[in-house]
C-alpha cells in the first residue's frame, strides 16, 4: 500500500479490501433449477455474482458480503444461504 | 482599507481579498449577509470565482469538499441548523485533508428555535478535525479568514479551518475595519499549490475504504494539529510583520501579570471580560482576562504557561455538553491537570440564545468563583419561569 495523507486510493486499489470476511453467511448456488434469467447477479449489490457457463453462476467469495439478495430473488429457488461457519 | 462597514461586509471583503476560488453556500441566519456580499461581488465580476448556488447547507460543504479537492481555494460559511447538516460533511473534508475554509456566524441550536448569538454550533463540531479559531471583533474576523487559508494550506498542517464569530454581535455590527488590499494579501498568501487533485489523467480516490491505516490517519490528523500550534503563532507573526498589527495566534492574555483571577472566554464576550477585570483592577483586585483564540487546536502548554501564576480561572461559555459540564471549562481542567498547582477552573454558562450579559452579570460570577469552586453554573436564569416551568417540566 502506497501511503499519501488522507489515505488517497489508487485505481483499482479498493480491491485490497477483502470484504468477504464481513460474511456470516454464502449463497450456495446448487445449479439445478436455475434459467439462466440473471436476476442474481443484476441484484447484488457488490457486483461479484457472475456466470461460469450459461444457467451456472456463482460468487466472488473474496467479496461477497453474505447478505443474501441473491437467493431471496431467485425466483427458481436455486440459491440457498448456508452458514459460514459450516464452511470454516 | 479602512472604512466602517457591517462585519458580514468585511468578511465577504476578506475573501475577496484572498481570491477564493469556489464559494458554496445556503442562506441562514446570521450568516446570511456574507454570502449574500459575495455573491454580488461574484456577480457584479469584482471577484473572479465560482458560485455554486446549492440546495442545503450538507450540498455546500459537499461543494467546497469537492471544490478543494481539484484544487481550488474553496470558501463556504453558516450557522447553527446549517453546521449540523453540515456535519457528516466536515468530517470528511478534514479527514480527507483539504484546506477549505470556512465563518461559522455562531447561533444557538434548536429546539427550541432561536436564531440569536450563542457557540453551541462549532462547539459541537470540534472533534471533526478541522482547527477553530474565535474572532473578538470584526477587524481580528477578517485578519483570521486572511491567516486560515496560510494556515489551512501548509503543508505542516493540510487541515481545514473554521472562523468563528459571534452571530450579530459581530456579523451585523458596523465597526472601523481595516481591509487588506488584494495586492497585500497577494504578498502574504500565495497562490494555493496542491499536492494531489482529482485529474481525470491521473485517477484517485479520496476518503476510500480503509481498516488497515484507519486508526493512523486519525493519528496523524492529531499530529498536524498539534504542529498547527506553532504554524497558527508563525502565521500571526508574520501577519503582524506584513499588515502591522498583531492579530490571532493561539491566545491573548489581558493584564495577565500578576492576576490572581483570571476571565477565559471565547469570542466576543472578551470585550466585556476586559472591561470587566479594567473595573475590579481599578478596585485593587489582581483580575485579568484570557482570550482563547485557537479552540482546536487546544494550545494547552500556552495556556498552563499564562495560568501559571493565576489562582483561579473563571470561564464564561456560551455553550454546554448537555448532561456534562460547560466546555471550554472541561478542556481547560483537562488540559491543566498534571501542572503542579494549577488554578481552579469555575464555569458559568452565559448568553445561552442570546441572553443579555451584563459587567453585572461577570461581577456575580466573579463573586462566586472566589468564593468557591463552581461548575457549569446558569447565570441569569429567570426564577419566575422556573417556578411556572416546575409544574411542567
Amino acid at each position: 500500500m502506497k501511503v499519501t495523507i488522507g489515505l488517497d486510493g489508487e485505481p483499482k486499489g479498493s480491491l485490497a479490501n477483502k470484504t468477504g470476511s464481513w460474511r456470516s453467511s454464502r449463497p450456495i448456488f446448487l445449479q439445478e433449477k436455475c434459467t439462466g434469467c440473471r436476476l442474481c447477479e443484476m441484484v447484488c449489490p457488490d457486483s461479484v455474482v457472475f456466470a461460469l457457463e450459461k444457467k451456472k453462476y456463482t460468487t466472488d467469495l473474496d467479496y461477497c458480503k453474505g447478505c443474501g439478495i441473491c437467493a431471496q430473488e431467485c425466483p427458481v429457488g436455486d440459491i440457498v444461504m448456508a452458514p459460514e461457519a459450516d464452511h470454516a | 482599507m479602512r472604512k466602517v462597514v457591517e462585519g458580514s461586509v468585511a468578511i465577504a471583503e476578506a475573501i475577496k481579498a484572498v481570491r477564493a476560488q469556489v464559494i458554496a453556500a445556503y442562506p441562514i441566519t446570521p450568516q446570511t449577509h456574507i454570502v449574500q456580499e459575495l455573491s454580488e461581488l461574484v456577480a457584479n465580476g469584482e471577484l473572479n470565482a465560482e458560485f455554486v448556488r446549492v440546495e442545503s447547507e450538507h450540498s455546500a460543504a459537499s461543494a467546497v469538499l469537492g471544490a478543494s479537492a481539484v484544487g481550488a481555494r474553496a470558501y463556504t460559511a453558516s450557522s447553527s441548523q446549517g453546521i449540523m447538516l453540515m456535519a457528516e460533511v466536515l468530517f470528511n473534508i478534514a479527514g480527507m485533508r483539504f484546506p477549505v475554509v470556512m465563518t461559522t456566524a455562531n447561533r444557538a441550536l434548536s429546539a427550541p428555535i432561536n436564531i440569536w448569538n450563542d457557540q453551541q454550533d462549532s462547539y459541537s463540531v470540534r472533534d471533526a478535525g478541522w482547527i477553530q479559531l474565535y474572532a473578538e471583533d470584526n477587524q481580528e474576523a477578517v485578519d483570521l479568514h486572511i491567516q486560515a487559508y496560510r494556515i489551512a494550506e501548509d503543508l505542516r498542517v493540510q487541515l481545514p479551518v473554521m472562523v468563528c464569530m459571534d452571530g450579530f454581535v459581530l456579523t451585523h455590527s458596523y465597526e472601523p475595519v481595516d481591509i487588506p488590499e488584494v495586492e497585500q494579501v497577494d504578498r502574504f498568501l500565495p497562490p494555493y499549490r496542491p499536492t494531489r487533485t482529482l485529474d481525470p489523467t491521473a485517477p484517485r480516490t479520496f476518503g476510500t475504504y480503509a481498516e488497515e491505516g484507519y486508526t493512523e490517519t486519525r493519528y496523524a490528523i492529531v499530529q498536524a494539529m498539534n504542529r498547527a500550534k506553532g504554524v497558527i503563532e508563525e502565521v500571526a507573526a508574520e501577519y503582524e510583520h506584513a499588515f502591522g498589527r498583531y492579530s490571532g495566534g493561539l491566545i491573548q492574555g489581558y493584564r495577565l501579570e500578576d492576576a490572581e483571577m483570571v476571565l477565559m472566554a471565547t469570542g466576543s464576550i472578551m470585550g466585556l471580560l476586559k472591561s470587566v477585570a479594567d473595573d475590579l483592577r481599578a478596585e485593587g483586585r489582581k483580575v485579568g482576562a484570557l482570550k482563547l483564540v485557537s479552540y482546536r487546536p487546544f494550545p494547552t502548554e500556552a495556556l498552563a504557561k499564562a495560568l501559571a501564576g493565576a489562582k483561579k480561572v473563571a470561564v464564561f461559555e456560551k455553550a454546554i455538553s448537555l448532561g456534562g459540564t460547560g466546555i471550554l471549562a472541561a478542556d481547560l481542567r483537562s488540559a491543566l491537570h498534571g501542572y503542579a498547582g494549577s488554578a481552579e477552573v469555575s464555569s458559568f454558562i452565559v448568553g445561552l440564545g442570546g441572553k443579555d450579559i451584563t459587567p453585572d452579570t461577570i461581577r456575580k460570577a466573579v463573586e462566586m468563583a472566589e468564593a468557591g469552586y463552581v461548575d457549569s453554573h446558569f447565570m441569569e436564569l429567570d426564577e419566575e419561569f422556573l417556578r411556572e416551568a416546575a409544574a411542567v417540566y
